[in-house]
Order: structure tokens, then C-alpha cells, then sequence
């Protein structure tokens, strides 16, 4: 609406603007960005090798490569057989990165969405409401920051996974959902924090006022004004949150906290989690691929997460676009 | 001042009080001690089982939750001899929990120390010039290794040093079967896991101190030091390292309480006996007499690191009044 109308009134002052919208201009800006197009490309790449993994993936998840009645298939380093080496039972282990990095991208963007969720809800809402309940949440989120995290992670793993009613919801301890939902419960707090004080900063400002001066509810100010002029933020906490969901999993994987996803599965974590065994007795494929692979799509997702901030935060742009 | 730190003081003591007693419960619920207790003493009799119960107050229901936590409250206070003992091995447990504090506090103290004097120093050289070589290299390679975990770090260290070139061993704080104390043998062991936390700590610093250095180089006291005619190197020791120094204190005084998290990853990787290694193997034995007085002493010290943050704030920048 408002482009529209200020490009009619330049076209009657005879002014040939083409007025761009506010996400075009962010898109240009995080294109220009050379570590965040590479980081964007690269990871399009791995998503897109892992979204459709039996096109991929030359073995299935648990696959052999040989069977073991025509030579011996453990430990094998990496070879025209096996690309990456194979496991302590003969499995392919770049197949099983595949398969393993899409479900620990899928934890890792389920538990990332809903902990923006979460997250907004309340930072916005405590924003707003001020007083008590905002007194309490930063009080409470400031104590949680602190605590070392996979103490508390593994505290309220067992925790969880003993309450009948929870687990009915979201699954044992071995499950994905119940990881997801674990990821959650540490995510949204640094998303709320963020959230809170850009909404705080928002609060005073003219346009919000005027919408309240109209008599816009708090439900219809954060909807259309406060969370959308927030979006630079809510997608740079977004992407710190899929980060923290893959290190959480891989972290309580590695010791053998993890999600057990069976036969047919497997995850990044329980990868990593080989990679232990694999050290102390020196075989670094066991290392290097799981690892890499781990440390590659954090390091994206970061550079992906910067890019995006700087693309929002139009004062970086220094009058180009 | 002093009625800020006493009302937070006072403060606290509810604060522990009311997050303790939910650890109590989500331990009890999570590691129920009877069946540890029934795992760890198998045939064992109904009668001894409720003896147990009775002798280390493991009342049920929520009321009885509450009236199990004061009781084990009030034994707890008592000190370590009033401790229940471990359910596995029916050991003390605060000597080990003792040498286990020991043993973290030398690797968190030295990789602490090594860390934020080499980050901040690293940072300060990147702020001399943003955008210069130096600047350039460090934001890389904070951005890199700062984007690593500390168990892939850990794990492929210990792979190259320890394994494959075989300088360093590769995990514990003697060889097995090292009797009494030998200076060296404890620092060879240490090399590895106090490098792994220092990379964490260093390149989290040295992206800090940058950030903090840059906000002060443009504050008018800076511009007032340059139009005295101070040289450069004094302007950012008197006027700029001092000034970004007040955010980092905070940032230092509340990442002491997260380094735990850190280091139980790293213990875990080279068998190091530290509080990490006594969590994870009393998280696996289901022991609640052993996890709650380790649980205890990290939320108090989290709150008083909490504290310290608050404190060191006001205390180095005298704008900031706490009332």
C-alpha cells in the first residue's frame, strides 16, 4: 500500500522512481554479501543432497557394502567401495552421513521453528505486559542462560522421559519428537530475549502509538506492526536456534543421550558419536566426515544468520540498492 | 551499594531454596532412588527396601516430596559428614566429589586464565585497525573455531597429538598405575583438554573484546585523548582496553558458570576425573545422594557468578547506579 502510493505521487511530480519493496532492498543487500551467498549455496547443496537421500545415497542405512562372507567389511578405510569408509559393522559411512544429516536437519528445523515460535510469543507478550511476568521471565531466562546447559539438558532428559503424560505426548527418550521438544525447551529463551528488547524498542514509536491511537488491540499491534518489523531479528535468533538444535543433539548423542532412531535410520549425533571409539583407535574416517560435516553446516548456518542481519538492518545500507 | 548486595543476598536464599527443591523432584522422578537402590542390590528384601526408604526419607506423593526435601535439606546443611552415602558402593560422597572439584578447578582455572588473557589480547590487536590484516585473520578464525564444538575439537586433537604423532597422552592425569605426584607428567596430561576449553574461550573472547574495543574507540573521551596528542598505544591502554573491560567483566563473570557445560565434554573425551566425569557417571548410576549436593553447589555458585556480573557492572562503570 504504501509503495504504491508513494510511487503514484512521484509519478505525479514527474519523478521516474521505481520504488522497491522493504524485503527486495534485504535481498539485494544479503546477495552482495560474499560470505553469505557462498554459505547459502553450500548449504542449498547439502540440503539438496540430503532432501531425497536414495538418489544420493549409494548404500541404504544399513546397508553393508560387502557382505561379510566375501571379505572382511569393518573399518574400512575410504575407498572406491566405500567413499568415506565404512563402521564397525560394514556400513557405508557416506550414506549414512546423508541419512543422518537429513534427520538432524529435520530436528534441527523443527525444534529451530518451534522455538522461534515460542520465543516471539513470549517476548512479545512480556514486552508488553512489562511489570511482574517481564521481571520474572528475565529473571528466570537470565539464572537458565548461566546454568551449564547439558547439565540441566541431561537433568530434564530424565526428567521428562519419566513422566507418563509427557511422554505420551512427545515420545520416549529415544525419539525424535521427544529431542525436538527437549531442543525447545532451551531455545526459545534466547529468542524471547531478543525479541523482548526489539519490541521494547518498537513500542514507543510513532506508527505504534498511532495504531493504538485507532484502537488496535496488543493482539493486532504485534501482528502487524511489531512482529514483522522485527523479522531481521526472529530470523537471526531462528538460525542460532537450528545451530543450537544440531550442537544439542549431536552433544547428548555423543553421550549416548541422544535419539536412537533404530533400523532405518540414523542421525548426525549417532555418527559423532562413533567418532569417539574411532579416535582412540586412529581411524580418522570415522572422524573427519561426521564432524566436518557437522562443523560445515554450523559454520553456513552462522554466516547464513549474519548475512541475514546485516541484510535487515537498513542502516548498513550505505545508499545502494 | 551495600543495600543492593544484602537485598540480593537475601534474595537468594528463597531463589535456592525454590530451584533446588524443583531439581530435588525432577531428580527423584527422573533417577528414582529406590530402583537404583533395587538395581544395585538385587534380592534384596520388601523390609529392607522400606528401611531404606525410611533411613534416607524417600517419602512419596508430592507432600511427600516436600517433606523429603527439608529433611534432606537439613542434612544436607550439616555438612559432608551428615551426607547420605552413594547407593552404588556406599561410598562418601564428598571425597570424591572434593577431588573432583579440585581437578576441574585446575583445568577450568588454567584454561580460563590462558584463555581470556590471550582472547582479550588477540582482540585488542584486531581493533587496532578494523579491517587491517590482523583484524581480518582473527574475525576468520575466531568465526571458524568459535563455530566448532568442543567434542569435535577434543576428539580430533586427541586423534592427531595423542594418536597418530603420539606426543601427547591422551586422556587421565597420570598414566595408569603413576603413583604420587609428578609436575610434568600433570602438565603433559593437561596440554590437550586445557587446549580444547582455551579455543572455545579464546576465540568467544577475542570477538568480544573487538566488539566492545570499537564501541569505545569512538566515544569523544578517545577523540579528547587524540586532540591531547597521546600516542596511539597509550590511548588504547589508558582510554580504550580500560573502558572495554566493563562489558567484558560481566560477559567473563557469567561465562564462568557456563565453562561446567564446556567441560564435561572435554572430561569426558580424555577420562579426566573432574566434576563432568562425577556427573555423567552418577547420571548413569541413577544416584540421587551423589547428584544433588554437585547439582546444589552449581546452582549457588550460577547465582553467585550471577551476582558478580551484576556487581562488576556497577563497580567499573560509575554511571551505573543499583538501587
Amino acid at each position: 500500500m504504501a509503495d504504491n502510493s508513494t510511487s503514484t505521487l512521484d509519478a505525479a511530480e514527474g519523478l521516474d522512481v521505481a520504488s522497491k519493496r522493504p524485503v527486495v532492498l534485504a535481498l539485494g543487500r544479503y546477495w552482495r554479501n560474499r560470505g553469505a551467498a557462498i554459505a547459502t549455496v553450500l548449504f542449498l547443496l547439502v540440503l539438496l543432497a540430503v532432501i531425497v537421500p536414495s538418489l544420493t545415497a549409494r548404500y541404504g542405512v544399513d546397508e553393508q557394502v560387502i557382505d561379510i562372507s566375501e571379505g572382511a567389511n569393518q573399518f574400512l578405510p575410504p575407498s572406491k567401495v566405500a567413499w568415506m569408509g565404512t563402521d564397525d559393522i560394514g556400513r557405508d559411512i557416506y550414506s549414512r552421513l546423508i541419512y543422518g544429516t537429513r534427520s538432524s536437519l529435520f530436528i534441527g528445523a523443527m525444534a529451530g521453528i518451534l522455538s522461534v515460535v515460542l520465543g516471539v510469543a513470549i517476548g512479545v507478550f512480556s514486552a508488553l505486559r512489562g511489570g511482574r511476568f517481564d521481571d520474572f521471565i528475565m529473571r528466570a531466562t537470565d539464572i537458565f542462560i548461566a546454568f551449564p546447559f547439558l547439565v540441566a539438558a541431561i537433568l530434564f532428559r530424565q526428567f521428562l522421559g519419566e513422566v507418563g503424560w509427557i511422554t505420551s505426548i512427545i515420545g520416549d527418550r529415544s525419539s525424535f519428537r521427544f529431542m525436538i521438544f527437549l531442543i525447545t525447551i532451551f531455545g526459545w529463551m534466547t529468542v524471547a530475549r531478543l525479541v523482548r528488547s526489539q519490541v521494547l524498542a518498537l513500542k514507543e514509536r510513532e506508527f505504534v502509538e498511532a495504531a493504538r491511537a485507532v484502537g488496535a488491540s496488543n493482539l493486532r499491534i504485534s501482528v502487524t506492526h511489531l512482529i514483522p518489523n522485527s523479522i531481521g531479528p526472529i530470523l537471526v535468533s531462528f538460525t542460532i536456534a537450528v545451530v543450537g538444535g544440531l550442537v544439542i543433539e549431536s552433544t547428548l548423542a555423543f553421550f549416548g543421550l541422544g535419539p536412537q532412531p533404530g533400523a532405518g535410520n540414523t542421525s548426525l549425533g549417532k555418527l559423532i558419536e562413533l567418532s569417539q571409539e574411532g579416535a582412540r583407535q586412529g581411524r580418522w574416517w570415522l572422524v573427519a566426515y561426521p564432524c566436518g560435516m557437522l562443523v560445515l553446516l554450523a559454520v553456513c548456518i552462522n554466516f547464513i544468520g549474519d548475512g541475514l542481519r546485516d541484510a535487515f538492518d537498513p542502516k548498513l545500507d550505505k545508499g545502494k540498492g | 551499594m551495600l543495600r543492593f548486595i544484602v537485598r540480593r543476598l537475601l534474595w537468594m536464599v528463597p531463589t535456592i531454596i525454590f530451584i533446588t527443591f524443583t531439581v530435588y523432584v525432577m531428580v527423584r522422578i527422573g533417577w528414582n532412588p529406590v530402583e537404583s537402590y533395587k538395581r544395585n542390590n538385587t534380592r534384596v528384601t520388601e523390609e529392607k527396601i522400606q528401611q531404606y526408604k525410611e533411613a534416607n526419607f524417600l517419602y512419596d506423593g508430592f507432600g511427600g516430596y516436600i517433606r523429603s526435601y527439608f529433611k534432606w535439606l537439613h542434612s544436607f546443611i550439616q555438612g559432608p559428614d551428615e551426607w547420605q552415602r552413594t547407593i552404588k558402593g556406599r561410598a562418601d560422597v564428598w571425597t570424591e566429589l572434593r577431588y573432583s572439584i579440585f581437578n576441574t578447578l585446575r583445568l577450568a582455572g588454567t584454561a580460563s586464565v590462558l584463555g581470556i588473557t590471550i582472547g582479550i589480547s588477540i582482540g585488542t590487536l584486531a581493533a587496532r585497525k578494523p579491517g587491517g590484516i590482523a583484524d581480518t585473520i582473527v574475525n576468520f578464525f575466531a568465526y571458524f573455531i568459535g563455530a566448532i564444538p568442543p567434542f569435535v575439537s577434543g576428539v580430533v586433537l586427541q586423534l592427531i597429538f595423542a594418536i597418530e604423532l603420539g606426543w601427547l597422552p591422551d586422556g587421565r592425569v597420570y598414566p595408569p598405575g603413576n603413583q604420587g605426584f609428578d609436575l610434568w607428567l600433570m602438565i603433559k596430561h593437561m596440554i590437550l583438554p586445557v587446549t580444547v576449553v582455551a579455543i572455545q574461550t579464546i576465540s568467544a573472547y577475542a570477538r568480544f573484546m573487538r566488539a566492545s574495543l570499537l564501541d569505545v574507540r569512538s566515544m569523544d573521551y578517545v577523540r579528547t585523548a587524540r586532540a591531547k596528542g597521546l600516542g596511539e598505544w597509550t590511548i588504547l591502554r589508558r582510554h580504550g582496553v580500560r573502558n572495554a573491560m566493563i562489558p567484558m567483566a560481566t560477559v567473563i563473570a557469567l561465562d564462568l558458570g557456563q565453562l561446567i557445560g564446556g567441560l564435561i565434554i572435554t572430561e569426558r573425551i580424555f577420562n579426566y576425573p573432574g566434576v563432568g566425569a562425577y556427573y555423567i557417571k552418577h547420571v548413569f548410576n541413577g544416584d540421587l545422594p551423589a547428584l544433588m549436593p554437585f547439582l546444589v553447589l552449581l546452582i549457588i555458585s550460577v547465582l553467585v557468578f550471577n551476582l558478580l556480573a551484576d556487581l562488576s557492572y556497577a563497580k567499573l562503570d560509575p554511571r551505573i547506579k543499583l538501587g
